[in-house]
C-alpha cells in the first residue's frame, strides 16, 4: 500500500513500459502506414516519460535537454514520414504498408 | 509526496494516458485512433508536470498536439477518402504482436519491481526548471542545440519539397 500511494520513479517506469509496448504493437500490427507512425509516436513518448524521471530523481538536467532533443526530432520525423506517406498514396493509391513491396512506379 | 490528492491526480492522469493509448492501438478506425492520440498527448504532458518539467509540457502541447498531431490527421485525410465511412486499417501478426505486448510489459515491470537498485538522490528537481534550460542550453548544450534547429529546418524543407504537387502532369 505505501509503494502504491506514494509516487515514486517505479510508477513512471510503468507507465513508460506500457506506453513503449502499446506502441510496438501498433507498429507490427498495424497495416496502415499512419496509424505505425502513431506507434512511433507513442514509443519515443515512452522514452521522454523515461529521460525525464530518470532526471527529476537524479537532481540532474541531462534527462531535461535529452527530451527537449527528443521532441525536435519527433517534429521532423512527422514531417518527413507524413511526406512519404502521401508520395506513396500519390503511386501506390494506397498506405497499407504489406502491400507495398517495389521501389520503382 | 503521499499526499492523497496528489496521489489521486497522478492517477488520474496515468490512466488517462494508458487508456487512451490503448484506444489509439486497438481501434480499427483511423480517425478515431488519432483523436485518441490527443488524449494521450495531453495526459503525457500532465505526466510531465509532475516530473517538474513545465517547460517540457508546454513544449509537448505545442510540438505534439498543435504540430504533429495535425500533421497526422491531413495525412489521414489526405490518403482515404473523406467520403468514405468506414476508414479502417488492416491487422496483421495478430497472434504475435499480442505475445509481444504481453511479453514486453511483463518483462519490463518484472525488472522494474524485482530489481531494487533505484536510489534517488537527494536533490530532486524541484520547482520550475525554465530558467535551468536556460542555462543549459546556451552553455552545455549550445552546439546541439544548434546543430538540432539546422536539422529541423532541413527536413522542414524536405518535407514540403517531397509532399509538393508535381508541376507537369494533372
Amino acid at each position: 500500500m505505501e509503494q502504491l500511494t506514494t509516487i515514486g520513479l517505479n510508477h513512471y517506469l510503468t507507465i513508460s513500459a506500457i506506453l513503449l509496448s502499446l506502441g510496438l504493437f501498433a507498429v507490427m500490427t498495424r497495416k496502415n502506414a499512419i496509424v505505425v507512425l502513431m506507434g512511433v509516436e507513442l514509443i519515443l513518448n515512452a522514452a521522454n516519460i523515461n529521460f525525464l524521471a530518470f532526471s527529476k530523481y537524479n537532481g540532474g538536467m541531462e534527462g531535461v535537454m535529452f527530451a527537449l532533443f527528443v521532441i525536435v526530432i519527433a517534429a521532423a520525423e512527422a514531417a518527413i514520414a507524413l511526406a512519404i506517406v502521401i508520395n506513396i498514396f500519390k503511386i501506390f493509391k494506397s498506405v497499407d504498408v504489406s502491400s507495398i513491396d517495389s521501389m520503382k512506379e | 509526496m503521499s499526499n492523497p490528492t496528489y496521489t489521486f491526480i497522478f492517477y488520474l492522469f496515468a490512466a488517462i494516458t494508458v487508456f487512451s493509448a490503448a484506444f489509439v492501438v486497438f481501434t480499427r478506425n483511423v480517425i478515431y485512433s488519432a483523436f485518441s492520440l490527443l488524449f494521450t498527448f495531453f495526459g503525457v504532458a500532465a505526466l510531465y508536470v509532475f516530473l517538474s518539467a513545465d517547460f517540457i509540457a508546454v513544449t509537448q502541447v505545442v510540438v505534439y498536439v498543435g504540430g504533429i498531431l495535425v500533421l497526422l490527421l491531413f495525412g489521414v485525410m489526405f490518403t482515404n477518402s473523406i467520403m468514405q465511412t468506414g476508414q479502417k486499417s488492416e491487422v496483421t501478426l495478430i497472434i504475435p504482436g499480442t505475445l509481444l505486448l504481453a511479453g514486453m510489459i511483463g518483462a519490463l515491470l518484472y525488472t522494474f519491481y524485482t530489481t531494487h537498485g533505484w536510489m534517488p538522490s537527494e536533490t530532486t528537481l524541484q520547482g520550475s526548471i525554465v530558467e535551468r534550460i536556460g542555462f543549459e542550453t546556451m552553455s552545455r548544450y549550445v552546439l546541439p542545440f544548434e546543430m538540432v534547429s539546422i536539422l529541423l529546418l532541413a527536413a522542414l524543407i524536405g518535407a514540403a519539397f517531397l509532399a509538393r504537387f508535381d508541376k507537369s502532369g494533372k
